[in-house]
């Protein structure tokens, strides 16, 4: 089982808009609700009311600063959970056999009943996606909401995962990023979708795209054509008001 | 990364118990009877000791078992076979030494091997991570084993040997230390990377996604104080390697001067292995601004 | 080697059943599904069907399950047994609780009713507990808008009939720049992130003004991180900008705007800078075809810009002229403005050309027929694509109103507002001054008030003084010291009542607003206020009784604690006589319901009012056999009228459930509102979709839908004439005269046109040169996120955010405190670097900092050791002058709390144990949360 996968007949994602996201955490506790609630062991919370209350999250959102060479310093909200990587490391280190790539979609998972709680899976994971339960003692991770995804007891809307229907500014798409025909890979392309530590081979299915360019007005002089004085006193505005109110 | 004392524990004694178990699979030193047990009940303790502390490292232990399955791809499921086939190898080889007085050679070269073996899937277990650029890297195995075979040579009392092999480590690990401070820039992952941000300017962390820790923080983002680290660097580099090497080489080594080598080997191994957890950046850190 | 996995049940049960509800996890009032499983409450999503968040719910919103399930809910009513401020409580049964609550109440309807000071806080349901209070006869009565946002709400209706959040909104689908001036986050969120998300979908432009680049103003395109407190002079010199270049739309403003009408010129009039107006009342304008005066709605009228009429050797401008006058002054300039702005020149201009270009280069037509108020039919609907939104940011502070003002006119003179791709009205808005009520104050023993409480003045004769021309309300709102207060002034009622001035009072009966903690300025002093003795030895204030949901702060300072259920046990509407949920295309209403019964001794406090009500014999409580009258807020809900015809909800009414807007009420209303879903909604028609002022169509269906009576088409007003009327009296004219300290302030800050004024000396900016601020993460709800065992890992503490020049002068590193004090305090807090921030202010998370002993948590929770307050720092009044007199730190005209006028120094300070200043715990009615937490319902 910790093989993974020759190749997968889709590679569901998401793909997260960084021009978009706000930081709001709605995804952050929308994933735990569900996830709490619908995975085989909650998420615990430990010291929950205390001086170091510590839970498992599925997925976390950061906020960036990038201080660009020309211009003011920029505000950047990054969700991140698990990528979904073709070439998942945390798969194959797994001693157990508890994590698996499943290989109608690519989505990654652990099998709790599986899992030993060793921690090496999230050893290999360059992205911080995988925490282990500190109640539970089994890794957790993002399921894509596999649960909900096929769920035919779900209407048809609902079938994605709770992040991105939860996500009121629509930063959160998901969908087939193996099909390029996909809504998504065409925003991948029309975005210029990036991976995350592309260096590390890790192949991540999931992709961000980045924020467009900001602070790009230039400054303008007094000369402006668009605001071009139609007068400098109120008399003189007065008599161009006249014409003007004429031509109506 | 955190450094663990069970997985400490677990690195450091089951190392030296398989080390020495190499050694008496190849009869060295050659000892039968109550001697034989001695020897074998030390290396047992050591390697049994050390696998049991890594149980504590579990927070499922009751799927350990399941640890055997995927031997074809997870060197954690090879460690944990070819220790189990090790010791029961090199088991009926010692019940066979000690109690019938029989030495079967072609078992004890095997179970040696398979001794070794595990501890080259332990280092193994490291050195796979390309999270951890200062892990992953050949001289990971190499220093793992160094390790086990000199200290495996130094309680088997084979002075010279030990000797020799414990000057090797302290070479390797000062060069391992010299190197590993430089892999994680090598590796080219960057806050900038991390993020893909980085072709637009400088990226630094604003807030992080809780305020308060989380496993990922404990587990691999562990900030050791440099000036502490390089105290600590020496003093484990001597008691390690340098004190120990210098003493089985140059001085008489009587009974009570071994124990005291052992004693300063094992310190000085506990203290590098805590170092070699707690000075390990994994590149989970970036996206915490932290190393 | 062949691969191997699990079989997974990809269709699992969900619940049970879903039932769906409004959230309550902050004012935003969303749609939710709530999943049941055995009975419980397992997991919380936003209703796609749900006019206000289409499905999406925030990160509040979907930890309500932590909320409802929390460790910090109150159990039963309590009966205070130690001094005030302990926290030494004992639990009592409800007919002890209403027993002694009406032994207080009783008395003092008798025979002072303005002895009762009831405050209602973040209140959903003021259209209820008014109605109470005014039954009961105390004038003193509002929530918590004067601390609140009431410079914009205000602001907006005396410009244009309405303002942003529950008023109006972008036209999200159409706007191509959107301009978005300080925000406070959590208000209309999910709408603005909603709207946010489809400008970016479209590429549309997002320009943030704001001086800390967060949240919203992290994904803007282009980001202004202005000086707090210059929104207004920035503002205006954009005015100045467009006018000077003529790009300003002259047909809006010729035929939907007082900007044609005449005012009063002559200097020696009683009405001098009113607008002339015809016998019956109706405003002139100069008409430019038959050049004489005639009122503005007259079918064929042709209103001039630019007309003077001479009569008398007067000549009486144009409220145009008096516009061109002032802002083409060079004192409007950018070069003029820029410094003191931290924005420059250069930017201002390229902002002000871009809003003209996209206004009127990108104009466009919605192929609409639409019939204006005086009968033309116009072909099309023109488009002009530049919308803005604006809150708290640039309304809490002293110049607030005025700045509120200029945004509106900038809005105006580009044409933008009710215009396709511009701003938006939601019903019942646009709604103009005239159809709002005045406030009311007379008080008569053992009798309802004379009307309700909060209004709009239109002048001096509308202010709420008794006839000694002292204040009538305990908050001094309604008087010459803030004649347009709206919302009341909760900030300053318990500092008043205190002081005993204007007057004492006896019992103060708050729900759901933590005055002892982060919703007053000068939190200490509160909590002294709060427990202050007299020299008989009992409390200054004598009575006080609370209702909580939970363990807050104030919860120590109550003598009487009536407990409230959580939002899922519990029956609300969300009415259009109040604070609806309408969108730019429909109105609507929606309820809550008790999905969950309690699993506590607690009750709804709008039923415990209804209970209370008919204790105290109150009119509109009792039947008129003097029974109660409404068993609990359902009841009331389905059977109360306000007008005939007109109650709490507009949808499913008369016996068959079949009429919308007026109708007999319906006794399975509530069902039907179930079954929907919770809400209701009525599409506008489509002619009646923008300019709804002055659009036949819409006024129509207003009326039809109960939201006006008769049509009221009206002009948006850039010449606040109530504002000129006060002027007015501080120069001597009228019988209602202010006091003579205030002649001066009167006539310098009520201005008919907006105006900007330096609020820096007030507050010693020579000496405190850096601009302290506030605001709310968007995950938190004020002080309720911290009981909530999910939301506190993402806010559990609050660093003080430092800009890269005070980091680098002060020499931070992280992990550093900071001493930062004001003209009023000091404190001691943790620092943290944030470069993408004005380079001369500070700011933090708004009440993370809880106090020990609260919300259930430990007493060593990161909230009580880091967290802190920034209140602490902030007074109600400003410092003394030296002129005898202390004004109040909030705005002159309305009386809103100028928070955001902080000024502070910062320097480092040595690391204490925890943030400075620390309170003794209080002891917890509820205990603490247990240690692990798994929300799970098997």
């Amino acid at each position: 089982m910790t093989s993974l996968p020759q190749s997968t007949e889709k590679k569901l994602g998401l793909v997260i808009d960084l021009d978009t996201c706000v930081g709001c955490h709605a995804c952050v506790t929308a994933c735990k609700g569900w996830n709490t609630q619908n995975e085989d062991t909650p998420l615990a919370d430990m010291d929950a009311y205390g001086s170091e209350p510590v839970g498992s999250f599925l997925n976390r959102v950061h906020s960036f600063e990038v201080q660009p060479e020309v211009g003011p310093a920029q505000t950047i909200h990054f969700p991140k959970s698990c990528l979904h990587c073709d070439d998942a490391p945390c798969v194959t280190v797994c001693p157990t056999g508890a994590s698996y790539k499943r290989v109608e979609d690519g989505i990654v998972l652990v099998n709790e009943d599986a899992c030993m709680g060793c921690g090496l899976c999230a050893w290999a994971c360059p992205y911080g996606a995988r925490e282990l339960d500190q109640d539970a003692g089994v890794m957790k991770k993002c399921t894509l909401c596999v649960d909900r995804i096929y769920n035919e007891t779900l209407p048809e809307e609902d079938r994605q995962p709770a992040c991105v229907r939860t996500c009121p500014a629509g930063a959160r798409h998901f969908g087939d990023l193996g099909d390029p025909e996909s809504d998504v890979s065409k925003l991948v392309a029309e975005r210029d979708g990036m991976p995350l530590m592309p260096e590390l081979g890790t192949q991540p299915v999931n992709r961000y795209l980045p924020p467009r360019p900001k602070d790009t007005w230039e400054e303008v002089d007094v000369l402006a054509p668009l605001l071009q004085p139609v007068a400098e006193e109120p008399k003189g505005f007065l008599g161009w008001l006249d014409k003007a109110l004429e031509k109506l | 990364m955190h450094p663990a004392p069970s997985v400490i524990l677990f690195t450091v004694l089951s190392g030296l118990g398989f080390g020495l178990l190499a050694f008496l699979g190849f009869g060295v030193p050659d000892v039968s009877g109550w001697v034989a047990f001695v020897f074998f009940f030390v290396a047992y303790a050591l390697a049994v000791g050390g696998l049991m502390a890594s149980a504590f490292h579990l927070g499922n232990p009751k799927n350990a078992i399941k640890s055997f399955s995927q031997w074809r791809s997870s060197w954690l499921s090879r460690e944990a076979w070819l220790a189990v086939l090790g010791l029961c190898v090199m088991g009926v080889y010692a019940a066979l030494l000690i109690f019938v007085g029989l030495r079967l050679p072609w078992i004890g070269a095997a179970g040696a091997l398979l001794c070794v073996g595990a501890v080259f899937s332990t280092s193994m277990i490291y050195t796979q991570l390309t999270t951890v650029p200062r892990w992953h890297h050949w001289s990971t195995p190499v220093l793992f084993l160094l390790l086990s075979l000199g200290g495996g040579a130094l309680l088997a009392g084979q002075s010279t040997l030990a000797g020799v092999l414990l000057a090797l480590v302290g070479g390797v690990q000062a060069w391992v230390w010299w190197d590993g401070d430089q892999r994680f820039k090598r590796a080219g992952s960057t806050i900038g990377t991390a993020t893909g941000l980085g072709d637009r300017g400088a990226v630094r962390l604003f807030e992080p996604p809780h305020t308060g820790t989380n496993y990922l923080l404990t587990e691999m983002v562990y900030v050791v104080g440099r000036k502490h680290a390089q105290k600590l660097r020496i003093i484990a580099l001597i008691c390690m390697s340098i004190l120990p090497a210098v003493i089985l080489l140059l001085l008489p080594v009587g009974h009570f001067m071994a124990l005291l080598v052992v004693l300063m080997h094992l310190g000085g191994v506990f203290a590098a292995r805590w170092l070699f957890f707690a000075e390990a950046e994994h590149v989970v850190g970036l996206y915490y601004d932290k190393r | 080697m062949t691969h191997h996995q699990p079989d997974l049940n990809l269709s699992p049960k969900v619940s049970d059943e879903v039932r769906q509800t409004t959230c309550y996890m902050c004012a935003c009032r969303c749609g939710i599904n709530v999943h049941m499983k055995s009975g419980k409450v397992a997991y919380i999503e936003g209703n796609r069907n749900h006019p206000v968040n289409k499905g999406v719910l925030c990160a509040k919103g979907a930890s309500g399950i932590m909320q409802v399930n929390a460790p910090s809910r109150l159990r039963a009513p309590l009966k205070r047994v130690g001094p005030r401020g302990s926290g030494a409580f004992e639990e009592i049964s409800w007919d002890e609780a209403l027993e002694m609550a009406t032994g207080i109440l009783e008395p003092i309807r008798k025979e002072a009713p303005e002895k009762l000071a009831f405050f209602t806080g973040r209140d959903q349901s003021q259209s209820f507990t008014s109605f109470w209070a005014q039954g009961f006869g105390t004038p003193n009565y509002a929530a918590h808008g004067g601390f609140c946002s009431v410079n914009m709400a205000a602001g907006g209706i005396y410009t244009m009939g309405g303002a942003f959040w529950e008023f109006g909104q972008p036209d999200w689908d159409r706007t191509k720049l959107f301009m978005l001036f300080g925000v406070a986050e959590d208000h209309d969120s999910n709408p603005i992130k909603m709207g946010l998300g489809k400008l970016k979908k479209r590429g549309a432009k997002v320009i943030g003004v704001n001086p800390i680049r967060s949240g919203y103003n992290a994904i803007a395109d282009e980001w202004v991180g202005i000086t707090p407190g210059t929104d207004g002079l920035f503002i205006l010199a954009l005015v100045h900008c467009l006018l000077k270049a003529g790009k300003i739309d002259l047909e809006y403003l010729t035929w939907f705007t007082d900007a044609p009408c005449l005012v009063n010129s002559d200097p020696n009039s009683d009405e001098y800078g009113l607008i002339l107006r015809d016998e019956e009342g109706r405003a002139l304008v100069w008409d430019r075809i038959e050049r004489r005066p005639r009122c503005f709605d007259k079918p064929d009228v042709c209103p001039d810009l630019g007309g003077t009429w001479v009569n008398e050797g007067i000549a009486h401008k144009s409220v145009f002229q008096l516009m061109i006058e002032r802002y083409l002054s060079d004192d409007y300039a950018p070069e003029a403005v820029a410094e003191r702005c931290g924005v420059s020149a250069g930017r201002i201009r390229k902002i002000a050309i871009e809003l003209a270009r996209v206004a009127f280069e990108e104009a466009f037509e919605v192929e609409q027929e639409w019939t204006d108020f005086r009968g033309k039919t116009h072909k099309t609907m023109k488009g002009r694509p530049v919308a803005m939104h604006a809150m708290r940011g640039i309304s809490a502070h002293a110049n607030g109103f005025q700045t509120c003002r200029a945004l509106h006119t900038l809005q105006i003179i580009l044409g933008t507002v009710e215009a396709p791709g511009g701003f938006r009205f939601k019903p019942p808005y646009p709604k103009p001054v005239e159809a709002h009520p005045v406030p009311h104050c007379k008080v008569t023993p053992g009798a309802p008030l004379d009307g309700p409480h909060l209004g709009f003045v239109r002048g001096p004769e509308n202010l709420a003084l008794k006839e000694d021309g002292t204040p009538a309300r305990i908050d001094k709102a309604f008087t010459w010291e803030n004649p347009m207060s709206a919302h009341g002034l909760m900030h300053m009622v318990i500092s008043n009542a205190h002081a005993g001035d204007p007057y004492k009072i006896n019992t103060l009966f708050m729900y759901m607003a933590n005055m002892s903690w982060n919703s007053s300025m000068n939190t200490k002093g509160v909590m002294e206020m709060l427990t202050d003795k007299d020299e008989n030895g009992d409390y200054v204030i004598p009575n006080i009784i609370y209702s909580d949901a939970y363990a807050s702060e104030m919860v120590a300072y109550a003598d009487l604690i009536l407990p409230d259920t959580t939002y899922l046990e519990r029956h609300d509407c969300i009415s259009l006589l109040d604070r609806p949920i309408c969108e730019a295309d429909g109105a609507a209403d929606a309820i809550r319901w008790p999905v969950i019964e309690p699993d506590r001794d607690v009750r709804g406090f709008q039923s415990v009012l209804c209970d209370l009500g008919a204790r105290l014999n109150l009119p509109g409580f009792v039947n008129e056999d003097g029974s109660q009258k409404y068993d609990d807020y359902a009841d009331y809900i389905t059977n109360h009228q306000r007008r005939p015809g007109i109650g709490p909800l507009f949808g499913w009414r008369d016996e068959d459930g079949e009429s919308a807007g007026r109708g007999a009420p319906n006794p399975k209303q509530l069902d039907r509102y179930i079954e929907n879903g919770g809400f209701h909604v009525q599409h506008i028609p489509d002619e009646a979709l923008y300019y709804k002022p002055w659009n036949k169509a819409y006024q129509d269906w207003a009326v039809k839908m109960g939201i006006y009576d008769v049509p009221q088409p009206y002009l948006f007003t850039l010449y606040c004439e109530p504002m000129r009327k006060f002027q007015l009296a501080a120069e001597g004219h009228g019988e209602r005269q202010p006091p003579d300290h205030l002649r001066d302030r009167i006539k310098a800050t009520m201005d008919p046109l907006p105006i900007w004024w330096d609020t820096n000396a007030d507050n010693l900016g020579e000496e405190y040169p850096v601009h302290a601020l506030t605001q709310r993460p968007m995950a938190m709800y004020h002080s309720w996120g911290s009981q909530n065992a999910w939301l506190r890992q993402i806010h559990g503490r609050n660093p003080l955010y430092v800009p890269t020049k005070i980091w680098e002068a002060n020499g931070f590193a992280e992990g550093d405190w900071a001493r930062v004090s004001s003209p009023h305090g000091e404190i001691t807090v943790p620092v943290a670097h944030m470069a993408a921030l004005n380079e001369n202010t500070i700011w933090t998370w708004n009440a993370i900092g809880k106090r020990k002993g609260t919300w259930a948590l430990e007493e060593d929770a990161p909230e009580a050791t880091k967290g802190f307050l920034l209140n602490h720092l902030i007074h109600e009044l400003l410092p003394p002058k030296g002129d005898g007199q202390r004004w109040a730190n909030s705005d002159p005209i309305t009386g809103q709390a100028a928070w955001f006028d902080l000024r502070v120094k910062v320097e480092k300070a040595e690391a204490p144990a925890e943030s400075q200043p620390a309170f003794e715990p209080i002891t917890s009615p509820v205990g603490t949360g247990p240690k692990v937490n798994r929300q799970k319902v098997e």
